[in-house]
């Protein structure tokens, strides 16, 4: 097969060929290695490790053929957010310059023990703080959609943050899969930007041991892939209790792929009021429409319920998350790692200087939000009561669940907008989380599955909500959703 | 509630991040309009509501107080930007 064609199997198509020997890891890799290199233009990754890919496809297929591990020489690229051993982890942030963690992180572990190969580390927002993946101290991520000639595009589109690195590098075909994170629709909603599928698992799924913190109590680590079904094999090996996450929950990791089988006969589908906002495009209603038929068709039914508390999702998050970043961020101090400002006064100076100089605009501003709503005086009036409203919103959902199953909504309010747009008001830019952060408060799973194209020929994802640990029905209903939607991809892909 | 540039100062002090002064006008307005965004949560009625404390009602595990990690003085001092025998060298903190 030609290194274009093997950019255009999927994972679970890849894992059967290199299976049957149709071809070898190593082939696989360096058509993904060439891959990369055309990708550059997209800034999808800030660490490309071609070596050590090789290495890995080499050892993956010097084994016997009865050894073979579940993601036996798939290529993947890795969120910069993940800590990899002897390979240098950036977070997108001026402050981590040069770090080269001693130590792997727990998901990316499990995904080596299962025969997984590294491609790179993939670019993001500086410490996974924005919907565009404009904040990374290494540049701006290109989303393969725009439009025009690569690199000459005449409208030059953000892929959504902060797993923007991800989203561009899938969507493109510079990686099979890859891991992202989502602390208020990081995965979700650059997977609907650029046409591929991610899901952000239950909060305690995936181990956090080793992920740069943001917000600890939201933050969740997932796949994206070019299908539902890659999420699901990829899921499989990512997720898993661990000892070294006390939040990691001890419960068994299903085989989400055979979970894709079964049927959603009689499975109810709720359809919330809430999330039907003023100024939303009539396409991605249309979209949202289109989603109830499918999974109407298929069996499921559809119900009408109420999450009332859904406006307030977005304020609390926007106390919650920068209260605990600006917590997590204080280790940053130019003592243990990464960059030192020393302009040759007190070790206040230095950590003053250090910290102005290493923290790019949004993370200074989070941190600065975080440190007033915490600080003597306010912090019953905003940290306490948002996390009360927090306690809200996750009781709407529990009432939403026993009327139904999962919750189909749109991924988010908008396809993909071009660099430079929504820069000037913080909010606006906020806004983009609006259906993606109330499944983060409440620790649920949430699945974005490629929908269809707007007018513009831009990706739309719709997003299913599930209950706690039940991940399996959340792909399940995906799944029908990207069967009967079909495959999306950029014109600009692959090797062309 | 409102800030003003004063109190800018304190929390960017508070949080040890060198604000240069022309900033400070700017983060004044930002930081503003989020205070009078998220004002809207006081609307919500929590009165008998618990603080959300665990997402899945995860009880914190308990396991046996033993040492099980340590002795790798060298990968932990690896990164450090500057060290000497075994320690981090930080600016002098006591006259």
């Amino acid at each position: 097969m030609s290194a274009a064609g093997l950019i255009g199997l999927t994972l679970a198509e890849a894992r059967d060929g290199l299976a049957k020997g149709d071809f070898t890891a190593v082939e696989l890799t360096d058509a993904y290695i060439a891959a990369t290199e055309r990708a550059r233009v997209l800034n999808c990754y800030i660490t490309e490790t071609p070596d050590r890919a090789r290495d890995m496809a080499k050892a993956s297929d010097a084994r016997a053929a009865g050894e073979r591990r579940p993601l036996e020489g798939i290529p993947l690229g890795i969120k910069d957010l993940f800590c990899t051993k002897d390979v240098l982890t950036t977070a997108a942030s001026h402050i981590l310059d040069g770090f080269k963690p001693p130590y792997e992180s727990t998901v990316t572990s499990n995904l080596w023990r299962d025969g997984a190969v590294m491609l790179g580390k993939l670019n993001l927002d500086e410490f996974a703080m924005g919907s565009a993946n404009i904040t990374s101290y290494y540049g701006n991520v290109v989303n393969p959609w725009s439009p025009g000639e690569p690199g000459k595009w005449t409208r030059t589109l953000v892929p959504g943050g902060s797993s923007g690195g991800s989203a561009s590098a899938v969507a493109f075909g510079a990686a099979l899969g890859a891991t992202g994170t989502d602390t208020g629709g990081s995965i979700r909603q650059p997977a609907s930007f650029t046409g591929v599928a991610g899901i952000k698992p239950t909060y305690g799924r995936c181990s956090r041991f080793g992920i740069v913190a943001f917000a600890s109590s939201l933050d969740q680590a997932g796949p994206m892939a070019r299908t539902v079904k890659d999420c699901a094999i990829l899921l499989r090996s990512m997720a898993g209790h661990d000892p070294k996450d006390s939040t990691s929950v001890d419960v068994p990791v299903p085989d989400y792929e055979a979970a894709l089988a079964g049927s959603v006969k009689g499975l109810r589908v709720g359809i919330p009021r809430e999330y039907r906002v003023d100024g939303m495009p009539a396409e991605i209603d249309a979209i949202w429409e289109r989603g109830k038929a499918w999974l109407r068709d298929a069996g499921a039914t559809v119900v009408d319920v109420s999450l009332p508390h859904t406006k307030y999702a977005l304020p609390a998050y926007y106390i919650v998350a920068p209260a605990e970043a600006s917590s997590n961020l204080a280790r940053y101090d130019g003592v243990r790692f990464g960059l030192r400002v020393d302009p040759g006064g007190s070790l206040i100076d230095m950590y003053e200087a250090t910290r102005g100089e290493g923290f790019g605009r949004e993370v200074r501003r989070r941190i600065l939000i975080g440190t007033y709503v915490l600080s003597a005086g306010y912090y019953d009036a905003y940290y306490l009561q948002a996390q009360k409203v927090r306690t809200r919103i996750a009781q709407d959902f529990t009432a939403a669940f026993e009327a139904c199953d999962v919750l189909l909504t749109p991924t988010a309010p908008s396809a993909a907008f071009g660099i430079g747009e929504k820069m000037d008001d913080p909010i606006a830019m906020y806004l983009n989380d609006v259906f993606t952060v109330p499944a983060n408060l409440a620790g649920l799973p949430g699945l974005s599955v490629p929908a269809g194209l707007d007018e513009g020929g831009l990706p739309l994802g719709l997003q299913i909500v599930g209950r706690p640990f039940d991940e399996e029905t959340v792909l399940r209903a995906g799944a029908v959703i990207e069967a009967a939607a079909g495959r999306f991809r950029p014109a600009f892909f692959g090797l062309g | 509630m409102s800030l003003d540039k004063a109190t800018v100062a304190r929390i960017a002090h508070l949080a040890r991040i060198r604000v240069p002064e022309p900033d400070q006008e700017a983060l004044v307005g930002e930081l503003n309009g989020l205070l009078g965004w998220v004002e809207q949560l006081g609307e919500v009625d929590t009165k008998g509501v618990q603080p959300m404390a665990s997402v899945v009602g995860a009880v914190l595990p308990l396991r046996a107080d033993a040492v099980t990690d340590g002795a790798r003085a060298e990968a932990v001092l690896a990164n450090g930007p500057e060290t000497m025998a075994g320690f981090f060298v930080v600016p002098k903190v006591v006259e």
